[in-house]
């Protein structure tokens, strides 16, 4: 597998130069980020025989819409409806949250690529399949099984970064008599 | 020297950037990625996703690459065993996640520095052993316990280690220990007073032994 400094090194100006093609500059930049980081924490996760330029620049093609529509989601006037607070970033949950990435490290390796390429750096299950060479259907099995995986591995009770996204559902269980917390 | 201007894409490496291609795109554009790596390093590491953080600093014995994992230092390595050779063994051996990232080895230059000042006499840095099994381990645990300035023979190392009859396997695991001038084999001789092999050639070592009669 290919030092990680030396893909950055080769493929840094070409996603520089995706991200700059529809972005302006300042963005561009937290969209180069954003690419770089979650290709790092799928790397040694990815098949040797990936197309690596193409998925990199198919990565930040996705961050770049991704950094577009939060600029759109902060340009919204104060007097439309309350949104629900955005759900954080898979990545910057999954970088954040040890267990997790333990967990996700711990999937056999089809879950863990499709999980990684899907969740994480934000691919379709058709380029997940096309960029591992399994099936639409394969590819999409295997993310769902891996998100299944890490529930189980996560146990029932939710980790903190999950418990706080629920905090608000409606199907939270109600408090136990004596309110301890 | 050769011409920077001339190097082809993928030439191997200046000392400043191991490996590096010369770098296609504008000034400009190299520039600027130059910070958005840094940043990248700096996001990485705070991410827990940095698995093998490298910086290359000068010395008097010549440019030195250190490389650390979140566990601490890892590998220490002379100009002379390459590199771009190191690095890409340690992304097989460690983990692919390499990237150069100053930050996490401060700490580290600022020890050496003082050290070849002649200001610094043991090393107080976290290490990771990882590279080194099980005898090797053994024997270059006992190395500190040489005092700075002072040397002691291959033989008398084995017999600290436990193992009398090895001096040929202690030689072996000081000559390729992966955390050089930190964890001190360049105090291990030959029993006739000669240097004996060192990583980094037999000048950096007398260097090394001279540096700390005279400090």
């Amino acid at each position: 597998m290919e030092r990680f400094d030396r893909v950055v090194e080769q493929h840094g100006l070409t996603v520089l130069r995706v991200c700059r093609s529809v972005l302006p500059p300042a963005d561009a930049d937290d969209a180069w980020s954003e690419t770089f980081l979650a290709a790092l924490v799928a790397w040694p996760a990815l098949p040797e025989d990936t197309d690596v330029e193409a998925w990199l620049v198919t990565v930040a093609r996705r961050k770049a819409i991704d950094v577009r529509r939060g600029q759109a989601r902060r340009a919204l006037p104060v007097e439309t409806l309350p949104e629900p607070p955005a759900p954080r970033a898979f990545d910057e949950v999954i970088a954040r949250d040890d267990e997790l990435l333990g967990a996700v490290r711990d999937l056999p390796h089809r879950q863990r690529v499709a999980v990684v390429g899907h969740h994480l750096a934000g691919l379709s299950h058709r380029e997940v399949a096309d960029a591992t060479g399994v099936s639409h259907d394969a590819a999409r099995r295997a993310a769902s099984d891996g998100v299944a995986a890490l529930r189980r591995a996560l146990g029932p009770s939710p980790a903190p970064t999950v418990s706080e996204r629920r905090a608000s559902a409606p199907a939270s269980p109600p408090p136990r008599p004596g309110g301890t917390p | 020297m050769t011409d920077p201007t001339t190097a082809a894409p993928g030439t191997p490496g200046t000392p400043d950037a191991p490996g590096t291609p010369a770098a296609p795109g504008t000034p400009d554009e190299r520039g600027h990625l130059d910070a958005l790596r840094s940043r990248l390093a700096g996001s990485a590491a705070e991410a827990g996703v940095l698995d093998v953080a490298w910086t290359a600093v000068d010395s008097p014995v010549g440019r030195l690459l250190l490389a650390a994992t979140e566990v601490g230092l890892v590998r220490v390595a002379f100009e002379g065993e390459g590199h771009d050779s190191v690095l890409d063994r340690l992304a097989a051996t460690v983990s692919p996640r390499v990237l150069r990232a100053p930050a996490r080895l401060d700490v580290v230059a600022r020890e050496l520095d003082e050290y070849f000042d002649g200001r610094r006499r043991s090393f107080d840095l976290p290490l990771d052993r990882r590279l080194s099994r099980s005898f090797q381990l053994a024997v270059l645990e006992h190395l500190p316990e040489i005092p700075y300035g002072a040397t002691a023979s291959y033989a008398a190392v084995a017999a600290a280690a436990g193992s009398p009859r090895a001096v040929r396997a202690v030689g072996t695991a000081c000559a390729t220990n992966p955390l050089p001038l930190v964890v001190p084999c360049h105090r291990v001789v030959r029993s006739d007073g000669t240097a004996g092999s060192y990583r980094g050639g037999p000048r950096a070592k007398a260097l090394l032994i001279d540096l700390e009669a005279t400090s």
